[in-house]
């Protein structure tokens, strides 16, 4: 009763194609968006934007490249943190002005030529690009091998994506530290990364992206590649004979994949943490991190991806709240308690529910759509 | 000779050495995926649980002294007493089964039927849990692992190659002790597998499911006594790593230094887990010291994978792999 399609009649074809089809959705979604742009600006501040919602929304991306890429293609891919960090560099680069070096003669002396430093935003969008390049290098053992050997397979960008980071110094401009760190720049005038921002500056600039991102993934997964890609996972020899090309289909995934990966990382260093060493802001727990992320929201969801997010950021809050706040243990038992009580989770959550939050949201609409006469 | 290939050579023997520790890892690997499909990323934390559990019996500390003492009050740390090594192994193994049933009951017979990748996410989740738990019943500060193996350089070797070449290897008793113990190990499992009744058993499962069932081989013990074996395997392996560089959260990494060893050897052979922990060992050192001062060091991080991912790509199933036979 609360939740129905009856009723909602389309009668010509840009309407039925549009991305909502159904109206009850739609509104939600309008509702949703009115809110995140039109109240929660108003009412943010630091510890909500720095502890919950910047987080939230750069994960959130990260998360729906990633379940492009596990969820609608199946290619499990463990280089999440990877190809963060390479969007993280690229964005620096990009930020402040990509250098490149040219010998000028025989003694080894070289002449230092450098892009002039390109305005944050577009250099967030190159470094999603760049990323969907590397991504797609990485991917391309993916024609030949499947499954797990592929998942670990993808470690090995992990690792060396990692080492080469750290390793090269021309990746954070010779800085003595080793690390990145985001200078101070603005869109439209507003500073958005460095020390000087505002939590609704921020907010409002990852937002966009994250809009951005989902309003993407949701019109390409409905549209010829997305059904590639679904053809793929669900048989790719199958699919191979019915004519999908299958380099193409998994290219093309791995691309967007990266590019969306490559956006998180990218503003996960320039807007959220403003500094990054990168062994371990971009380690194998951020791969694992992001990829539960889908598992418990739901393979294959584009909502599955938000929920999961939401999901794995508050809950370290939430426990942190209740062990050290409310009951007063000290920090280093409830760091251990915590992960028990993650892993504890994630088991009991796949036991209960393997595919995910996405699909309690399924019932859910199930359910309210008999209400209140079940049968 | 000249120096560089007498290094060379030492190098190799150590990190032939080094390749049977990881082979070790990887045995848990294969045994549990052999059997039951299931792609343990717990084994990493599996070794460190068990040698943590391990020396946690040996110096008789208290299990989650310091929960106790948060929320009692009190000041305990330890019962005061020091248990001998080999009871000490024996408590730890049957606390490894009784984790082995544990898993077996609480997780994975409820994900009977599920998606590998599901798998693969609980025994993440697992992780995450043993994790946890060992730090918080043992504590996480570094602990010294000693059971009594020899350590330190191995004289004899040392003078012997000295009298050959002029140079003297340093090649640690652990090493040799620990090749020695992996190999035992290994023929150990062998002979369990071909001539015990549940060893066929085992074999019968990881050779198909249903037809193991329906000749009446319980599956459930099957995998209990599965993922014990894995679980003393892990204790082995904490065993030797442990007495090596101590106790410590990063015991649970050498997990992520086994993987492109099955890669390299194939996820359902235990031959291909030794040749490809050979393999790896060797390579890694090797490549460390011929190509890694040219590009900066460090690179034993990420060349096995590399390897093993250059590997793959002409052979999908790895070295010893059975052949994947794809049917639509």
């Amino acid at each position: 009763m609360f939740y129905r399609e009856a009723g909602d009649f389309h009668t010509s074809y840009p309407s039925d194609n549009q991305t909502f089809p159904i109206r009850l959705d739609r509104y939600r979604y309008y509702a949703v968006l009115a809110v995140a742009f039109g109240v929660i600006p108003f009412l943010i501040n630091d510890y909500w934007a720095n502890a919950i919602l910047l987080p939230f929304l750069i994960y959130s991306i990260a998360a729906i490249g990633l379940n492009i890429l596990v969820g609608y293609c199946g290619q499990v891919s463990l280089g999440t943190g990877g190809f963060m960090a390479v969007g993280a560099y690229a964005c620096y680069k990009f930020m402040t002005g990509l250098d490149i070096w040219l010998p000028t003669g025989p003694e080894g002396e070289y002449v230092r030529y450098a892009l002039p430093e390109i305005n944050i935003f577009f250099s967030v969008l190159l470094a999603g690009v760049v990323t969907a390049a590397v991504t797609v290098l990485f991917g391309l053992p993916s024609l030949r091998i499947k499954g797990f050997y592929l998942a670990v397979a993808t470690l090995a960008a992990q690792f060396f994506l990692v080492w080469m980071f750290n390793r090269v110094a021309w990746f954070y401009n010779y800085s003595a530290s080793g690390q990145i760190n985001a200078p101070e720049r603005g869109f439209l005038g507003i500073p958005v990364t460095g020390p000087a921002t505002e939590a609704w500056a921020t907010y409002l600039f990852c937002l966009i992206f994250t809009v951005g991102a989902a309003i993407l993934a949701r019109n390409l997964t409905r549209g010829t590649i997305g059904r590639t890609w679904m053809a793929i996972r669900d048989m790719d020899i199958a699919a191979e004979i019915i004519g999908v090309n299958p380099m193409r289909a998994k290219l093309t995934a791995f691309a967007v994949s990266g590019f969306l990966v490559g956006v998180s990382g990218a503003l996960f260093f320039a807007v959220y943490l403003g500094a990054v060493e990168v062994g371990e802001v971009f380690g194998i727990t951020k791969s694992f991190l992001v990829l539960f992320m889908i598992i418990i929201g739901g393979l294959g969801s584009i909502f599955g991806s938000f929920a999961g997010a939401a999901f794995l950021v508050l809950l370290p809050v939430f426990l942190k709240l209740l062990g050290v706040d409310l009951l007063g243990f000290p920090t280093d038992i409830v760091a251990h308690m915590q992960l028990i009580i993650v892993g504890a989770l994630i088991v009991i959550f796949l036991i209960m529910e393997p595919h995910g939050l996405a699909q309690l949201w399924r019932v859910a609409k199930e359910k309210l759509r008999l209400w209140p006469f079940p049968h | 000779m000249p120096d560089q290939l007498v290094f060379a050579m030492e190098i190799t023997i150590n990190g032939l050495m080094a390749g049977v520790l990881y082979a070790l890892v990887a045995l848990g690997f294969v045994l549990i995926y052999k059997a039951s499909g299931i792609f343990n990323y717990a084994q990493g934390v599996m070794a460190l649980f068990a040698a943590m559990t391990l020396v946690g019996i040996m110096n008789g500390q208290v299990p989650f002294a310091h929960l106790i003492n948060a929320i009692l009050g009190t000041k305990v740390h330890h019962f005061g007493w020091h248990v001998p090594a080999l009871l000490a192994i024996l408590v730890t193994v049957v606390v490894m089964i009784g984790l082995a049933w544990a898993v077996q009951v609480l997780v994975m017979r409820h994900l009977v039927n599920q998606e590998p990748i599901i798998l693969f996410m609980a025994t993440i989740g697992l992780a995450y849990f043993l994790e946890g738990l060992s730090d918080l019943m043992w504590g996480s500060e570094l602990k010294a692992l000693d059971v009594g193996l020899p350590q330190g350089i191995n004289l004899w070797i040392d003078e012997t190659t000295f009298e050959m070449f002029g140079y003297g290897f340093f090649i640690d008793n652990l090493d040799i002790v620990a090749t020695i113990i992996a190999a035992l190990l290994v023929t150990a499992l062998i002979a369990f597998s071909q001539y015990t009744k549940q060893g066929r058993a085992m074999r019968a499962v990881a050779d198909d499911h249903q037809a193991a069932l329906s000749v009446g081989i319980s599956l459930n013990f099957i995998w209990v006594l599965v993922w014990s074996l894995a679980g003393f395997v892990a204790l082995v392996a904490g065993i030797m790593w442990g007495t090596k560089s101590g106790v410590q959260f990063s015991l649970s990494l050498i997990a992520l230094k086994a993987l492109p060893v099955l890669m390299l050897g194939g996820f359902t052979s235990i031959p291909g887990a030794i040749v490809g922990g050979l393999i790896i060992g060797v390579g890694e050192k090797l490549f460390e010291f011929l190509v890694g001062p040219l590009i900066g060091g460090a690179t034993e991080n990420w060349f096995a994978y590399v390897l093993a991912l250059i590997f793959l790509v002409f052979r999908p199933q790895g070295l010893f792999g059975e052949k994947i036979i794809e049917r639509v």
